[in-house]
């Protein structure tokens, strides 16, 4: 059994009930989809007890909504771990995770910024890129703007 | 009514602009007398909207763009795509272009290394330093002519391979840039390491311990200095990186000058690697320099390259078609910079100047900082040309002292 198979399983054991889909693609990709609710205990049991890192995160507008992956890497193993998370259309919000690690911070202001997704509890959820010269609700990466 | 001066912080911003630098920023430090008591950013000056750009070029096209991401580490972008479309497609590139893949990474961070080192020469108050080092650099970015026709923005790399080979009968003309590099290099280190100006100056200052480091997420040369041994070419290996004998240089201290110990002995080791890479060249045939990709499928991937300032991260998706549906970039700055906050709060004006300068990416803001007014007191507030002579008089002071 390979580190990673490893890494999946125990947090397989500990998540049972949260996982929706998961994804082993090779020995260092892994993608495992949950719902958004379970986002921040899965985070917390992977940056604080697996020592994993948070390299950044990036959303998406599809058919399905919004999605966002949270990459983190188990720089052991060489691991690029993602959590995937799907946020409906019409309610795009999802907990912070700046409560866990300042490397949050600045991502998530960026993907409010131009996605429009809530960002939950986030301290300081001002504009990162455009300040003061970007129209309030209008969303640049929305697939209404293309 | 009298306004009270004495109790508003006097607010001294770096930046925004420097042609140099990527990653254009304002920070703001509030200070109390000389000691810096918080600091504020202000980003995305220059946001060129890359990542929406790629959205509407072809694969092949989106190489050219994301190699402008940034000026100094030109390649390690494309380098990290090339990961990130080569997981895609599922292909495995030959010999031959993962050794010269690695040689254009390492002779890359060599000469963003010494350009680093120059500037923090400079900061310092050792204009000698500035220019040696700068000197040194110049028979690099030869090499790179050599190698690839251009100075900077090497367009080497396309997915499946390299785009020109490096013709064996090249080796021995790059190994003898080396061997004089080699010699510059051990100059340079001992110099640095044994001044005690430089120790006394440097020691100490801006110190990030190894809980900022994972709690900020901090990569490459920053992590290592404050004890943190991560390196993607270690630990996710890519290209040749498994193929030759090398190690990740650390520091336990995490203080500015163990970022100046981890820069310098880092190029030794890429001097090194070059090396093997040219020895594996000659074991190669000449030409097998690329795997020819026809479609790129469906699907996601996430690419790494170690920068020379650390983790360069690319997120790809594709729907079977000719371009990304979603392309994130991640630069290792993004994450290095909010350490700043850290590194500067508590201390003094001076020494701001040189935090800042150990991430790397700062130092071009503070080479270009803006002239700004106190709104209340109307009085100029210092320079970056200020920040830079009261960083040099610190050090004039300290070698009288010594």
């Amino acid at each position: 059994m390979s580190e990673t198979e490893k890494i999946i399983d125990n947090i397989k054991n500990k998540f049972t009930q949260d996982i929706l889909n998961t994804e082993v693609k090779s020995k260092r990709r892994a993608t495992i989809t949950i719902p958004g609710s379970a986002l921040t205990k899965m985070a917390d049991f992977l940056y604080s007890d697996m020592n994993f890192r948070f390299i950044t995160a990036s959303a998406l507008e599809s058919g399905k909504g919004f999605e966002i992956y949270y990459h983190f890497s188990n720089d052991k193993t060489g691991l690029v771990f993602n959590i995937h998370v799907v946020l409906p259309k019409n309610k795009p919000e999802i907990e912070s995770l700046t409560c866990l690690f300042e490397a949050a911070s600045w991502i998530e202001r960026e993907m409010h910024e131009i996605l429009g997704i809530n960002f939950l509890n986030h301290p300081n959820l001002e504009k990162l890129i455009s300040e003061g010269n970007w129209a309030e609700g209008v969303y640049p990466y929305r697939k209404e703007q293309q | 009514m009298k306004f009270d001066y004495m109790s508003k912080p006097t607010i001294i911003p770096i930046g925004p602009y420097h042609p140099l630098q990527a990653e254009p920023e304002l920070f703001k430090l509030y200070c109390d007398g000389e000691i810096v008591k918080d600091v504020k950013w202000e980003t995305g000056y220059n946001h060129r909207g890359i990542e929406k750009l790629s959205e509407s070029k072809t694969f092949d096209q989106v190489f050219f763009l994301v190699e402008r991401i940034c000026g100094i580490c030109s390649t390690s972008h494309p380098f990290a795509f090339a990961n990130c479309m080569e997981e895609i497609v599922n292909v495995e590139i030959p010999d031959r272009a993962k050794y010269i893949r690695s040689i254009i990474g390492e002779l890359e961070r060599i000469h963003s290394h010494l350009l680093w080192a120059g500037l923090a020469g400079h900061f310092l108050g050792y204009n000698t330093v500035f220019m040696w080092v700068w000197k040194y650099r110049e028979p690099v970015l030869d090499l790179f002519e050599i190698i690839t026709g251009n100075r900077n923005s090497y367009a080497m790399f396309k997915i499946g391979g390299v785009r020109r080979d490096i013709p064996n009968n090249l080796v021995p003309t790059i190994q003898k840039n080396l061997d004089a590099l080699k010699h510059k290099l051990d100059l340079l280190i001992g110099v640095v390491m044994d001044d005690p100006v430089i120790h006394a100056r440097t020691k100490g200052v801006g110190v990030l311990t190894k809980q900022d480091i994972i709690n900020f997420a901090a990569v490459g040369p920053t992590a290592r200095a404050s004890g943190v041994a991560i390196d993607v070419r270690q630990d996710d290996p890519y290209a040749a990186y498994p193929l030759v004998n090398w190690k990740v240089i650390t520091a336990e201290e995490g203080d500015v000058f163990a970022k100046i110990a981890v820069r310098l002995l880092e190029m030794h080791e890429s001097v090194s690697i070059i090396e093997q890479c040219l020895e594996g060249l000659k074991k190669e045939k000449e030409g097998d320099i690329e795997v020819k990709v026809k479609n790129v499928p469906e699907g996601m991937g996430t690419g790494r390259a170690e920068a020379p300032r650390g983790e360069v991260f690319h997120f790809v998706t594709t729907d079977g078609g000719y371009s990304p549906v979603r392309h994130k970039v991640r630069a290792p700055s993004y994450t290095n910079i909010s350490t700043f906050k850290k590194s500067c709060v508590g201390q003094t004006i001076s020494d701001a100047t040189i935090s800042l300068a150990a991430v790397d990416p700062c130092y071009c803001c503070t080479e270009r900082m803006a002239m700004v007014y106190d709104y209340y007191n109307k009085k100029p507030i210092l320079s970056g040309k200020d920040m830079i002579k009261l960083s040099q008089q610190k050090t004039e002071e300290l070698k009288k002292k010594l």
